[in-house]
């Protein structure tokens, strides 16, 4: 009946997802879809992380994500959600974050306020969209900082967790993600990740950013051209990162 | 039209007067004297008397090095004088601290110029002196000196009056983050359908805990009820962490009467959950070590933590408002101290409180 309006959705039953790290909400917020019609949980999960596989597995339609989650928070999970084809309608779970709920205001991005009420779920589910654009930008600041870098590869969404980055070189278009296993190509440029994450890398080269927590140390080999220059040693792999002339000072203050 | 106003008006004021006047017959009567066995007071007096030594050494000398040894030969009587004052004082101060304000003062008074009269006779019996001035000169200046100590701590304790009231209302800041009051309220939700007795127990445990966060927190608590209060938190937040929140208890030498401010653990706790467990997918163990050690108890609570999703700016909030609360109570005698420090790769963030301790102090 609530349907009239959108004829096609009467027969097919909308596809739901829960994110939230504490038993208790998880479970009251299964109790409560259990009254709502024409929907069927499909998955539970206990953070940001596992939500995006679920996601993924179950092509859910509509993910209830609480923004305060270990591992990988909500908001953080749902920018990665937006590179799933076609990403699912977001809708965040919170007890109190002041902060955040100005941001979704301000921004018309829809979230419930824990406890949650049977109506304003029903509500929620119905009216919920993915997330626009100007919307992602809007809760970007919300997690400063990102745990993983992500990369749609064949329809999936590959999760690189930045601890295993071990660094990262522009491109023409794009930026390569190297780890110990293998590449990764991402569209985040240089410069706005050494803003977001600060000194966790370094610039040894004017397209190279270098993990501190990599680099083993530094030695001065020939060049091509004869002439001798510095390079970065890496942990787990054979390559090296040359040190340009113009970036030599990174080195000496670390000497210093 | 003038007339009519002002009646009124003049009923107010008298009103007013008389309320005020009701004011500080109460402020009078909370006018106590100062604890002479803080160590804080102590220290204090200490520097007082000596100040007003050092007046009397400048006053009658003719230049530096005159003052100097103006300044020795004035300690030799005075710090006598004060330590036995001390000694006195520290005996004497239940019984003083009970009798009426004024009595007090003259209580101390009579102390100081009594220790000075022993001093005085001692003195003038091991070191004959012709030149030793008089012992009425003696009576006046101790008098004085204990006055004006008296006069400061008197004004101190006004100046104090408004921050106690604060204290009370910084208690009220220090607690209970929303975050976790809705979240234990949306916990409690869940269970009503499924488990209706464990339910109850949570808003039971609920209404105890806000009860006590309501109530009127100015004066110290045993820490045996801190201790009560701190368990009932957990459980509440054992009902949603499960088993990822662990509690160590090493508390069997924890003297159970030792007084402490309220609310004082239990904000440390709800630090501890919030930043580390909470941020920790596995969870972690809070552990909470209470012991006493020369006449101080000790708390000491670590739990563990990750620098992803760090919040701590609102941990420094809380710390630093439980450490005021601490001096407006105790002053120089109580301290907290917080550090991380790493264990075998796992980071450990520890808060060290310590509160002076008398036993059967009776108050």
């Amino acid at each position: 009946m609530l349907y009239d309006k959108q004829p096609k959705m009467i027969t097919s039953q909308l596809k739901i997802l829960i994110a939230d790290d504490e038993a208790p909400a998880r479970n009251r917020l299964r109790e409560l879809l259990g009254d709502i019609d024409n929907i069927t949980l499909v998955g539970e999960a206990k953070n940001g992380k596992q939500a995006l596989a679920l996601a993924e597995e179950t092509h859910a339609d509509v993910l209830l994500l609480d923004i305060r989650m270990p591992q990988m928070d909500g908001i953080e999970a749902a920018m990665h959600l937006q590179k799933l084809n076609p990403p699912p309608a977001i809708i965040f779970t919170t007890a109190f974050d002041g902060y955040a709920l100005q941001a979704f205001d301000m921004n018309a991005v829809d979230y419930l306020l824990k406890p949650i009420r049977l109506e304003r779920l029903q509500t929620a589910i119905n009216k919920a969209r993915a997330l626009l654009p100007a919307q992602l930008e809007a809760i970007r600041p919300l997690q400063p900082r990102r745990t993983h870098f992500s990369v749609s590869e064949r329809g999936r969404v590959i999760l690189v967790p930045l601890t295993d980055v071990i660094y990262l070189r522009a491109e023409l278009k794009y930026t390569t993600v190297r780890t110990k296993e293998r590449e990764y190509l991402i569209e985040d440029s240089l410069t706005s990740i050494e803003q977001e994450f600060g000194e966790q890398f370094l610039r040894l080269h004017r397209n190279c950013l270098v993990a501190q927590a990599s680099i083993l140390g530094y030695e001065k080999s020939a060049g091509a051209d004869g002439e001798s220059h510095w390079v970065a040693l890496l942990k787990d792999i054979s390559e090296t990162v040359s040190v340009s002339r113009r970036q030599l000072h990174v080195l000496k203050g670390l000497a210093g | 039209m003038a007339s009519i106003k002002q009646k009124p008006k003049n009923s107010m004021q008298e009103h007013s007067v008389e309320k005020s006047s009701n004011g500080s017959t109460s402020t009078r009567a909370i006018m106590r004297l100062p604890d002479f066995r803080n160590l804080g007071i102590c220290l204090r007096t200490l520097v007082i008397v000596n100040l007003v030594t050092l007046f009397a050494a400048i006053l009658q000398s003719h230049g530096f090095v005159d003052t100097l040894k103006q300044m020795a030969e004035l300690s030799v009587f005075t710090q006598p004088v004060l330590l036995l004052s001390f000694l006195l004082l520290f005996a004497a101060s239940p019984r003083l601290v009970k009798l009426p304000y004024y009595w007090g003062v003259a209580g101390v008074i009579a102390i100081s110029i009594a220790t000075t009269t022993v001093i005085y006779l001692f003195g003038s019996y091991v070191f004959p002196a012709d030149e030793m001035p008089g012992l009425a000169r003696n009576w006046l200046l101790s008098g004085i000196t204990a006055a004006i100590v008296l006069y400061y701590f008197n004004l101190r304790h006004r100046a104090l009056t408004p921050a106690i009231a604060e204290a009370r209302l910084q208690a009220l800041q220090a607690r209970i983050r929303p975050h976790f009051l809705f979240n234990s309220i949306n916990a409690v939700l869940s269970l009503i359908r499924s488990q209706p007795a464990r339910a109850e127990t949570a808003l039971e445990d609920m209404a105890d805990l806000f009860r006590v966060l309501m109530a009127d927190n100015r004066d110290l608590v045993p820490l045996a009820k801190e201790i009560a209060l701190c368990r009932q938190y957990l459980a509440l937040e054992k009902l949603r962490l499960d088993e990822r929140l662990n509690i160590v208890w090493e508390i069997d030498s924890m003297p159970p009467d030792a007084l402490i401010p309220p609310l004082v653990l239990q904000p440390l706790l709800e630090n501890a959950v919030y930043h580390g467990i909470e941020p920790m997918p596995e969870g972690g163990t809070i552990k909470v070590n209470i012991y006493t050690s020369r006449k101080e108890v000790h708390v000491v609570l670590s739990n563990p933590y990750t620098t992803q999703g760090g919040h701590q700016s609102g941990n420094k909030m809380a710390l630093t408002n439980i450490r005021e609360r601490l001096a407006l109570h105790f002053d120089a005698e109580a301290s907290l101290s917080s550090k991380s420090v790493s264990k075998n790769n796992a980071k450990v963030y520890e808060v060290h409180i310590i509160i002076p301790y008398h036993p059967h102090s009776g108050e």
